[in-house]
């Protein structure tokens, strides 16, 4: 995969020092006759989370010292081996030579490699000196491995690519301007798009994709690295590369034009005044480049949301003060007018900072999986395939920073002991290539991460004898769901062989730990021969959430913009009593069900006619519905706050938000409405 | 005298402190320590399928709360909202609520032998939320117990209160 790890790498680095911190922390307290037997397993975690992020971005040298550390806490941890005063030293060492590395990565300080050789054989030496010096295999510890190589290199070249996606390419909800950005990053790039099918104007669907892309790349990229982008959008058939020649360069490629018109032609209003918001530089969650060390500050969450909530006060006040000048004459306030104009712009700035702080998509940890995933799959000899669906989903930051490490344990967990060797899956009837899928969307009040596999389920026997085994109470009686519950058990692995992929049992207590420590709740779902599905629904805390006001009566409204489909005025001629309450709507062929926001809500005084109101089109989770509404009053940016914190759960909403004016409006959730609606 | 003083010898005593509150004619007093402040009435943005007296939420310097109108609850006096409309926010059971009175009278210091049992009668207020009465120049004070009353499933504040109504019903 072409994707660059290294804008992650800072955030590995604070996590290792961190966790390294942690570590001599606890070793300096530590009272070696009698330790704590959660301090031994905080420091193991502390390691495993080391070598888990050390394999991943690719520093294999660090991945062996802390493997060698972790193979002999283990043995520590479950007792094997008494805790001495010597190795508590060693195990210092240890952590000192692992910060060495992470210095060396980091700043390119220079790192001793007779002290990290000199750490790992006294490591081995007190493993092999124990009872059972066969439970972890060294890896080749004194031979660090040297820096990646550099990646092969071939003539620059000029090729044509020609995509031309199916029709139903945006309602797979593909979007091409991320694939446009990363071919750019390869080389000289230039995009033309062309109408590819011509249809009347009448019955048009701007659903359908008729476009075609036509691209020239100058790259020293191979066409596979090309095809590579393309993964998971275009089939074998759909895309089309040649290499060209060096006349033809300068005779064929196309005049640059601009890709943005062409490329939202297709799709949804409201979805693409979303999207573009999201892509402008420097909106939410987009990171300058993080280069320079101390480029971030660690500030704890409890000050950030003090610092939004004084932040809504400020809008909230702004808005007061315009709210009173306008009543002032205009000509001899002419000073405090332009203050005030000062002022709004100001406060605007200053909250889409302030928002920024938190809110950032959840791709910032997905993106770390294609490596991942490829690369274990390799080394275990499997074909697996990523899928990843609502990367955009936005999450607050303190959570996508906790997410990380119990995801990064899914997926292992999924690709080492959920999907089957190609010839386990042919043999059961399936396609050689298992699927792992991560998923995240915001339902209602929640976000739901999920992580799912199409591999073997979880197996009901090993884990009953593993936890026999391990000493945990079982019986034969228990459900499915209890039986699931052992596996987040501290300390229990089904895995027969310890690999450094996984399978010393930290995985799922320690994703069990990190999600309750975030207020979300872990659900696992298997069954045998299908594959498994770990789904972490997370509270909604903070979030922002781009939305539309209307009006209904004399209440205002949110709609989440990513829930509209497109807001129309329908002719009396499109409306069909159905029943005697029922109305459809007439939609390009399709009938669509209306339901009324001042019945669902009980307002008085909304328009009553459909051709007198507005019909927004919403997606309640792949249903269509129409909405009627007044009035639409505009686009904003809300923030989400919690109704249930003093009341409870008001049906229909995903919570409430502060207005301008102070007043307070609610937030609609298009799934629970049409629950509401259906239930009236 | 200091406000610290006088807490030091309320507490010896065992007397405490009250809010007294008038709902149509009757005063009620409640315990000073779960009032976080008072203010005038403010419009609210009703919540649909609510009971009459639940008027909706207001937000409180970035934090949503839920107002009530004691006065449609318990029906006493007149449900009217003008400028002397007085809505007291407590803060209890880790909730922060605004409730709509007639009006908001004084601070009481009453000692336990200041107050009597409540004897079963019809006041407006279910006796079961009545802790007990209490008498200040000659007046007779209903004592409330706020906790208990904001957390009864009848006023459908809370999900738990939710659920046990679903029971009953």
């Amino acid at each position: 995969m072409t994707i660059d790890l290294s804008q992650f790498y800072q955030v590995f680095f604070d996590e290792s020092s961190e966790h390294l911190a942690e570590m001599e922390r606890i070793f300096l307290a530590i009272d070696p006759a009698n330790p704590d037997d959660e301090d031994l397993n905080a420091v193991f975690r502390a390691a495993h989370s080391i070598k888990g992020g050390a394999g991943t971005f690719g520093f294999p040298d660090m991945a062996v010292v802390t493997h060698t550390l972790e193979t002999l806490l283990d043995k520590v941890r479950h007792h094997e081996l008494a805790l001495t005063p010597e190795m508590v030293d060693i195990f210092l060492q240890a952590g000192d030579a692992i910060s060495m590395q992470l210095a060396g990565h980091r700043d390119g300080s220079r790192v001793d490699q007779q002290v990290v050789e000199r750490v790992c054989e006294r490591l081995q030496a007190i493993a092999a000196n124990s009872t059972a010096p066969s439970a972890a295999a060294p890896m080749q510890a004194a031979t660090p491995a040297p820096a990646e190589p550099p990646p092969e290199t071939s003539p620059i070249t000029t090729y044509r690519i020609v995509f031309t996606p199916p029709a139903d390419l945006y309602n797979r909800m593909v979007r091409m301007e991320p694939i446009f950005d990363e071919l750019k990053t390869m080389g000289e790039f230039t995009v033309t798009g062309r109408i590819e099918t011509q249809q009347e104007f009448d019955g048009y669907d701007p659903t359908r994709c008729r476009m075609a892309w036509e691209m020239t790349l100058t790259t020293e990229r191979t066409v596979e690295d090309i095809r590579e982008v393309f993964m998971f959008v275009a089939d074998e058939e759909e895309l089309f590369i040649e290499k060209q020649s060096p006349e033809a360069r300068h005779t064929a490629a196309p005049p640059p034009q601009p890709s943005d018109s062409a490329a939202g032609n297709g799709s949804v209003m409201g979805r693409r005044m979303y999207d573009r918001n999201e892509a402008a530089p420097g909106a939410y969650g987009r990171r300058a480049g993080e280069t320079a060390e101390a480029s971030s500050i660690r500030v704890g969450v409890a000050k950030v949301d003090q610092l939004i909530n004084q932040m809504g006060e400020l809008v909230i006040t702004q808005a007061m003060l315009a709210q009173c000048a306008q009543q002032l004459d205009p000509v001899q306030h002419e000073h405090l007018h332009r203050a005030l104009s000062l002022l709004e712009r100001n406060t605007r700035d200053l909250q889409e900072s302030v928002m920024s702080i938190r809110m950032m998509p959840i791709n910032f940890i997905f993106s770390r999986f294609p490596r991942l995933v490829h690369d274990l799959a390799e080394k275990l000899g499997k074909q697996v395939e990523l899928k990843l669906v609502g990367e955009t989903t936005e999450l607050d930051k303190g959570l996508v920073e906790k997410l990380a490490d119990p995801l990064t344990h899914l997926v292992r967990n999924s690709l080492d002991h959920g999907i089957e060797s190609p010839e386990v899956r042919i043999a059961a009837g399936k396609s050689p290539q298992g699927t792992i899928t991560l998923k995240a969307a915001q339902q209602g009040g929640r976000v739901v991460v999920e992580v799912a596999d199409d591999g073997a389920g979880l197996n009901r026997e090993r884990i009953l004898a593993k936890a026999a085994q391990n000493g945990l109470p079982v019986s034969d009686s228990m459900s499915d769901e209890e039986v699931w519950q052992l596996i987040f058990a501290p300390g229990f692995s089904t895995a027969e062989q310890v690999t450094d992929v996984s399978g010393r049992g930290v995985g799922m207590d320690v994703v069990l730990r990190n999600v309750h420590a975030m207020g979300g709740r872990v659900n696992l779902f298997s069954s045998p021969g299908t594959g498994s599905r770990v789904v972490i629904s997370l509270p909604l805390t903070l979030a922002i959430l781009d939305g539309l006001s209307v009006r209904v009566g004399s209440e205002t409204f949110i709609m989440p913009l990513n829930s509209i489909i497109e807001s129309l005025q329908p002719l009396p001629s499109d409306l069909n009593e159905v029943g005697r309450k029922n109305t459809t709507v007439h939609v390009r062929g399709e009938y669509i069900p209306l339901m009324r926001l001042d019945d669902i809500f009980s307002i008085a005084g909304a328009a009553r006619r459909p051709e007198e109101a507005v019909v927004m089109l919403v997606d309640a989770e792949g249903e269509r519905v129409a909405l009627l509404v007044d009035e639409l009053l505009g686009q904003h940016q809300v923030v989400i706050k919690s109704i249930e914190t003093n009341y409870r759960k008001v049906d229909g909403t995903a919570g409430a938000t502060i207005l301008g004016n102070g007043q307070v409006a609610l937030i609609l959730d298009a799934v629970d409405m049409v629950r509401l609606w259906r239930t009236h | 005298m200091s406000m610290d003083e006088q807490t030091i010898m309320t507490a010896e005593s065992g007397a405490r402190e009250y809010l007294t509150f008038t709902l149509g004619r009757e005063e009620y007093a409640m315990d000073i320590l779960k009032v976080q402040e008072i203010r005038g009435y403010d419009s609210v943005t009703q919540i649909a399928n609510t009971p009459d007296f639940m008027k909706g939420v207001i937000n409180l310097r970035g934090v949503i709360v839920p107002i009530i109108d004691m006065r449609i609850k318990f029906n006493l006096g007149n449900a009217v909202y003008d400028e002397f409309t007085v809505v007291i926010i407590i803060n209890v059971l880790g909730r922060v609520i605004g409730m709509v009175v007639d009006g908001v009278s004084d601070v009481v210091t009453l000692s336990p032998g200041q107050i009597r049992p409540a004897p079963e009668f019809g006041s407006g207020i279910n006796a079961e939320y009545i802790t007990g009465i209490g008498t200040v120049n000659e007046q007779m004070l209903i004592l409330t117990d706020i906790e208990r009353l904001i957390g009864s499933a009848d006023m459908q504040l809370t999900a738990a209160a939710d659920n046990r109504l679903d029971l009953a019903a």
